[in-house]
């Protein structure tokens, strides 16, 4: 690697990064900001870490750095400053975007057997055990 | 030229196995071990081949040969040497090749270096293994071709993902693909096992070190990924629950179980079709998450639709190896006889529930990875996450952690459970004093954090209790492995509780001189300066960091630009102390002289590396303990020597 080069484009980056990097609008007012009560902004922040950002690839609003996690991290703590619930907020969501944006799936016609699934599981292991221990003693 | 030889290299090592598997087959029958002598060397040169292949390949990086399709849509002449060597199996193409790499050089170790097990038996096991590799040498002559020569020669590539060029990336892959492999070979195994009614002690005494082995490789693999992870995408978690990372999570969960039903078989004869049919298990795990990461179906159904030629390749070889793996099974598991009798309250009674919460937990983790696929295919998307897996699997990784704790303080056969209470009543007792600590000090912990630590502290004490009354110098060395590997379970729940008990956050949008503070520390921002690198250039943000009354030090987390392709990373300044991290990112600038900051104090969140660490080192042990041990029984009369009682002071 020639080291003119490298300064060279370390140059133009540094002057061009800035602007690359973001989108043209700033981001929205309580996007990176926290709360000023501690109590709203750790229900805020549960809340964040449970809302899927939809254009990214599996990852929470809470970690990510695109544009439309920023405006949702907003809109949560703004909701919350503002007395809702999250169960209100995500009601909303999910009313607004369908379940795909809600990381703790809601239980309905669809998901059901994702939370009968640990107790059929526990049943049918110790069932089989118990098998195999009852029939230890007889012999 | 290289290219072509690597190519070559790669078709013979496909017909060889081919010759391998139709050998192998044909010859294999209880108590036949005349063509040993011809599979043996086939596997040995089958190893060399696909490793000359390989090496061709990553020559092909180093030197950057844009002749190659690969190498000009993965490398670029201005990358660092580290990432042009790593590149070689940071892409499709050549991670495969390092995976059935890796499966032939582990095929032909097992056939120079396998003694313990019966000859037919390692016949049917080479067979197995050829059947496997064969598979994956076909996928990758006819569906993914690593040394495919592109028409055009460009003046460059188009360089590789910067969040892959980093030292993880040379390590972390590799490691997870042994891991899977191991498996593979265990699997093998037990086919070879099944096919010559020998599944009985030997058996899996000679599996062992290779499940051992296995698991170590995967321990590592996903303890690594855990922490590459959380320094690279800079928001400071370490676990997703992520597909790619359950699609690691899963063979471990299920190579653990084997791991512990295997020395069960090994030492009491008990447990046979079970430990069988957990081979079959984990090795269809190590599939699936080859499948899962490999076939695209991950970003989305339809994603896996792009390139279906692949996707089904892979899905092919997932059904036909799993379907006959469970055919086999189904057929010669009648001929498994039952192992010997023990009791509830004994040692094999709580390996059998280790077993049994192990598998539920597996069960509950594919669930929640394949269930959004499944409904995505009746037209509904659904996203499951870390709400989901931690409420359900929580409760069964608690119950595992303890009853792990106590396990080892059991005896063989049978065992008195009120002996076992009184031993862990102290413990026990402290576990109850964390839990109401941290109720009364901090009621706004969760009650998932709070349990975890109310379960790490009295588990810690109890893994160590086996060497309570030991001479410690001549306590050997499997016993060292399995206290080190079962502390470390607990350090790392402890790390993981800590840190999601006690974290701090703090967001800023900082000028230039302005004080924060977060957890002990006060961190002052002095601006924003330019860096560069061989192939980036970065702003990054100088942080003063006092701790208390403390020196003063320097943090530089930076905003990083690649030039090839263009991407934006974020690289944290972590700064680690002996009770957890300090994690800092530098954001956007506001346009107004500001920068976005965030500032995170993780208490004992090392706990959870250095805890999955130790594990590894733990199974390390384990593995030279055991290897020594056969080095000297080999030596000596017989093997029988060392008896019945000397086998199980040491399971």
């Amino acid at each position: 690697m020639r080291p003119g080069r490298i300064i060279a484009a370390a140059l133009a980056l540094a002057i061009a990064a800035p602007a690359a990097a973001d989108s043209l609008l700033p981001p929205a007012e309580w996007a990176n900001k926290q709360l000023p009560d501690p109590r709203q902004e750790a229900q805020a922040r549960d809340l964040m870490e449970e809302v899927r950002c939809l254009v990214c690839q599996g990852q929470s609003v809470a970690d990510s750095d695109a544009d439309m996690a920023s405006d949702m991290r907003s809109h949560i703590r703004r909701r919350i400053a503002e007395g809702e619930t999250p169960a209100q907020i995500r009601a909303w969501l999910v009313e607004r975007y369908g379940n795909w944006v809600t990381y703790a799936p809601p239980v309905d016609g669809m998901t059901w057997p994702l939370f009968v699934a640990p107790v059929i599981l526990l049943g049918g292991g110790l069932w089989l055990a118990r098998g195999r221990f009852r029939r230890r003693k007889k012999m | 030229m290289i290219a072509e030889a690597g190519l070559a290299a790669l078709w013979f090592a496909a017909a060889l196995s081919l010759l391998q598997m139709g050998l192998g087959w044909a010859a294999v029958r209880p108590g036949n071990d005349n063509l040993l002598r011809l599979v043996r060397p086939l596997a040995v040169a089958q190893g060399l081949l696909a490793g000359i292949s390989f090496l061709a390949l990553i020559w092909l990086f180093l030197e950057t040969d844009l002749s190659v399709k690969l190498v000009v849509a993965n490398s670029h002449s201005d990358k660092p040497w580290l990432y042009k060597f790593a590149g070689a199996w940071g892409n499709h193409e050549g991670s495969m090749l390092l995976w059935v790499t890796v499966l032939a050089v582990a095929g032909g170790a097992v056939a120079l270096l396998e003694r313990k097990l019966r000859k037919d038996t390692l016949i049917g096991t080479l067979a197995a293994q050829a059947t496997i590799s064969l598979g994956f040498y076909a996928f990758l002559l006819f569906a993914s071709n690593p040394f495919e020569r592109s028409p055009v020669i460009p003046i460059d590539g188009q360089g590789l993902n910067p969040l892959l060029q980093d030292p993880g990336l040379a390590f972390h892959p590799p490691t997870l693909y042994f891991g899977y492999v191991g498996i593979s070979v265990a699997f093998s195994f037990a086919v070879g096992a099944l096919v010559t009614r020998d599944v009985g002690r030997d058996f899996a005494q000679a599996m062992r070190p290779w499940v051992l082995g296995a698991w170590i490789f995967l321990t590592l693999g996903i303890t690594a990924g855990s922490y590459w992870a959380y320094y690279e995408l800079g928001w400071g978690g370490w676990w997703f629950w992520d597909p790619v990372e359950n699609a690691s999570l899963m063979p471990w969960l299920a190579a653990t179980a084997l791991l512990h039903s295997v020395t069960v078989l090994a030492t009491r004869d008990a447990l046979r079709a079970w430990t069988v049919m957990l081979a079959v298990v984990a090795f269809s795990m190590s599939m699936i998450g080859t499948f899962l990461v490999r076939s695209g179906i991950l970003t989305s159904v339809h994603a896996f639709a792009v390139d279906p030629q692949r996707g089904s390749f892979i899905l092919m070889l997932l059904c036909l190896y799993i379907g006959g793996a469970l055919a086999l099974f189904a057929l010669r598991v009648s001929t498994v006889r039952e192992g010997a009798p023990f009791r509830v309250v004994s040692r094999e009674g709580s390996l059998v529930l280790n077993n049994l919460l192990l598998t539920i937990i597996l069960c509950l983790v594919m669930l929640g990875t394949l269930y959004p696929l499944l409904t995505e295919a009746f037209g509904t998307k659904i996203s499951v996450g870390p709400p989901w897996f931690n409420t359900v699997s929580a409760p069964f990784a608690l119950l595992l952690v303890i009853f792990m704790g106590m396990g080892p303080l059991l005896k063989w056969r049978k065992d008195d459970g009120n002996k076992l209470l009184k031993r862990v009543a102290v413990p026990l007792l402290l576990g109850a004093a964390t839990a109401l600590l941290i109720v009364i000090v901090a009621p706004d912990v969760h009650l998932l954090p709070m349990l975890g630590l109310a379960v790490a502290v009295p588990v810690a004490l109890m893994s160590l209790m086996p060497l309570v009354g030991r001479n410690l110098r001549r306590t050997p060395l499997i016993i060292w492995g399995m206290v080190a590997a079962h502390f470390g379970i607990a350090m790392s729940l402890a790390g993981m509780a800590s840190e999601s008990a006690f974290s701090k956050e703090v967001l800023v949008s900082a000028r230039p001189g302005q004080v924060s503070e977060i957890g002990p520390f006060t961190v002052r921002f002095d601006g924003a300066e330019p860096v560069a690198g061989q192939n980036w250039t970065a702003i990054a943000g100088r942080m003063t960091v006092r701790r208390g009354e403390g020196e003063e030090f320097v943090m530089l987390p930076e905003a990083r630009m690649f030039s090839d392709p263009v991407t934006a990373t974020s690289e944290a300044a972590i700064e680690t102390h002996w009770d957890g991290q300090l994690y800092t990112v530098i954001g956007e600038p506001d346009g107004q002289g500001a920068w976005q900051l965030r500032l995170w104090w993780k208490p004992a969140v090392t706990l959870i590396w250095f805890g999955g660490s130790l594990v590894a080192i733990g199974g390390l042990l384990a593995l030279l303990g055991r290897v020594m041990r056969r080095r000297s029984a080999r030596k000596s009369v017989t093997d029988e020597a060392e008896g019945v009682p000397g086998r199980e002071a040491l399971a």
